[in-house]
């Protein structure tokens, strides 16, 4: 390897699409965009949370979503921009109605996340960062999501797919195009896409009590030291 | 004698309807907070300190001396930020802690915002686990409701607000410095040191940052006293820790022992490496731990033994893969994490893991030239240690450390694809196509 065959070159890198100009924000979410400001000792901290607001409205992140929350902080639309185009659970495009992430970090890769990803690529017929042009389904190969231990692992709406094999991942897109009641294995029933964002931007949805308290994986170690009787020590006193 | 699991903050996990506040009070939860605002705040972090935790995000800093670096005469609001960005590859300890047991945290955050003085404390959880949004969510508006958190908190005058903040996809954000960015509501970028957060952190004001288990850990300290902790674990290594075995082990899952367990006898609990197969190489705490092979497997997992084998304790995120597995092909994809996670703040890091993914998937297609091992090793000298966060020194340690140990396994990559010498097939799970590397 010689010569100047390397150059940067970072194709996910862009603006956000300013030629779609719809939008579904109005009065409520201004109120909705304030009442997160107000939350936070200084209002600026409330931009990640008022970004995921603004997709769970407009299923993007819109101009008219960058315009309402440069507005409501007293920043620029430039800057707003350069929060969103930096990370990656921000759209720069209309996403799925479902989103489907399959980890594909080392370790989720060898086990088999590699075989998943090119399976649920070619039955929803797009690549990964694609839609579906019905706006059923959205794609994206993940780095890991903090569940290894139920490796290898798929994502739907942020909702965590443990231990996957081919047949399960089938089985799950089938079931979510039709609409047919999907839930996760550490989370509750599935929604959609939209739907999570305004939780991850700080609106519960009430669903906290569903799902287990946790997976089989989470709960070995106890059960082994049930088992066997092994406990920390009593407590003493400080 | 301490037993070889020791479950303490994984006790309630399997409870039904643990991440309930009745639930988490029922079994004793709570009683710490009561005990500590009976105590002055400095006592509080005496026990703290006594107890010799240390942080259980990576770094493994004595959680109680870092409380105590808060200026006492600052006179800014002090804050404390809980690092819940669990993104390093292989960890997976904070998340199930959070949709099992948020309660413990909350409780531990009001233990440690009261012996810092601190009034807002802040919970800074990765976006892409919903659900442990929904119940931390939850469990903080239980605690507010029921006086643990708010005004006058159980009487004694002291008033805390805690925030829930989601982040949106950026492992960078686990850094602290990049973390406190990302929360003022811009992009995540890491600050130089000095100064540190402890005097000019979120908002230029005292900040301490801790990492979940970290600050999960605090109650059971000051419930059961700093001795009793110091009772588990070995001598600068104290207390019980989670650890997260995954990948090709008969059973993975989460292990909670005293610090000094061995990887021999955690892999004896989870049933081994999976049948048939043996040990090839491990993570001791994430990817950006140096790998360790078996010939380690004896060396105690707490901060001195792996320092001693030139690893890290890091996250105590065991990855475990067997004889199948491509370490050239393991390293590519990790490289390729770093790559993709470079804030792209410092040159070296940007650019250089850049470079490195363009090496490592020639090595890993066989089409390598000769002599290109150490150039990787040169461009990885001069990534490692040039930017400002250990992103870059974490990217440089899962290439180096491949290198020192499977140096042929690279040098076979002059002539040989990564896919031939270990078809991927037969590192899955289940039955997969033939494959030639997804970037093929």
């Amino acid at each position: 390897m010689s010569g100047h065959e390397f150059q940067s070159f970072f194709p996910e890198s862009g603006t956000v699409d300013m030629t779609d100009t719809t939008t579904n924000i109005d009065d409520t979410t201004f109120a909705e965009l304030r009442q997160l400001a107000s939350r936070y000792p200084e209002a600026r901290s409330a931009l990640l949370p008022m970004l995921h607001l603004v997709q769970s409205v407009d299923g993007r992140i819109s101009p008219v979503g960058i315009e309402a929350c440069a507005e409501v902080l007293g920043i620029t639309a430039a800057q707003v921009s350069g929060v969103a185009t930096f990370y990656t659970m921000y759209r720069r495009r209309p996403g799925g109605k479902h989103h489907i992430g399959v980890c594909t970090t080392a370790l989720c890769a060898v086990m088999g996340g590699d075989a998943l990803l090119e399976q649920v690529s070619e039955k929803l017929g797009i690549q990964p960062d694609e839609t579906t042009p019905d706006g059923k389904f959205s794609l994206e190969r993940l780095e890991c999501n903090a569940a290894c231990d139920f490796a290898p692992v798929m994502m739907v709406n942020w909702e965590f797919m443990d231990n996957m094999t081919p047949d399960k991942a089938q089985q799950l897109i089938d079931d979510l195009a039709a609409d047919a009641e999907v839930k996760s294995t550490r989370g509750a029933t599935i929604t959609s896409w939209r739907a999570a964002e305004r939780v991850l931007a700080g609106f519960p949805d009430g669903r906290a009590d569903e799902g287990p308290s946790a997976g089989e994986a989470s709960l070995l170690g106890k059960s082994i030291a049930d088992e066997k009787g092994w406990a920390a020590p009593k407590g003493g006193k400080s | 004698m301490v037993d070889k699991l020791t479950p303490v903050l994984s006790a309630n996990w399997g409870t039904d309807n643990s991440w309930k506040l009745a639930t988490y009070q029922a079994a004793g939860g709570y009683q710490a907070v009561g005990k500590a605002l009976k105590m002055t705040p400095a006592a509080v972090t005496d026990v703290v300190k006594d107890s010799g935790l240390r942080g259980r995000g990576g770094a493994g800093f004595p959680t109680g001396m870092k409380w105590s670096f808060v200026p006492k005469d600052n006179p800014n609001p002090k804050y404390l930020v809980v690092n819940a960005d669990e993104s390093e590859p292989g960890t997976c300890k904070d998340m199930p802690l959070l949709l099992a047991s948020p309660h413990t945290l909350v409780e531990g955050m009001i233990i440690a915002s009261y012996a810092i003085n601190c009034h807002t404390a802040f919970v800074y959880i990765r976006g892409e686990v919903l659900h442990v949004h929904r119940r931390m969510q939850q469990a903080v508006a239980e605690a507010y409701e029921a006086g643990y958190l708010g005004k006058n908190i159980l009487g004694s005058g002291y008033d805390l607000d805690i925030v829930v903040h989601a982040g949106a996809g950026a492992y960078i954000c686990g850094e602290e410095t990049a973390l406190l960015d990302s929360l003022e509501g811009r992009r995540g970028q890491p600050r130089l040191r000095p100064p540190f957060p402890a005097v000019a952190g979120l908002y230029a004001s005292p900040t301490v940052i801790n990492n979940v288990e970290s600050i999960a850990s605090v109650p059971s300290i000051l419930k059961n006293g700093a001795e009793w902790f110091g009772s588990m674990g070995t001598e600068k290594s104290k207390g019980y820790t989670l650890y997260s075995l995954s990948g090709h082990v008969a059973r993975p899952g989460q292990f909670e022992a005293p610090l000094g367990i061995t990887l021999r006898e955690l892999l004896d609990l989870a049933g081994g490496v999976r049948e048939g197969h043996e040990l090839k190489f491990w993570t001791p705490g994430g990817s950006s731990t140096p790998i360790l092979t078996a010939e380690h497997l004896d060396v105690p997992l707490d901060y001195e033994g792996m320092a001693g084998a030139g690893t890290m304790l890091g996250t105590k995120a065991l990855q475990i893969f067997d004889e199948t597995t491509s370490v050239v092909r393991t390293t590519l994809r990790w490289t390729e994490f770093y790559k993709h996670e470079s804030c792209g703040k410092c040159t070296p890091c940007r650019e250089g893991n850049w470079w490195m993914v363009q090496m490592l998937r020639k090595f890993e297609a066989g089409q390598a030239a000769v002599g290109d091992v150490d150039k990787l090793l040169d461009v990885a000298s001069n990534i490692g240690g040039k930017s400002f966060c250990a992103l870059a020194d974490g990217a440089v340690a899962c290439v180096t450390s491949a290198i020192r140990h499977f140096r042929s396994e690279f040098e076979d990559g002059y002539s040989t694809p990564a896919w031939e010498l270990f078809p991927y097939g037969r590192s899955a799970l289940f039955e997969v196509p033939e494959t030639q590397g997804a970037h093929a």
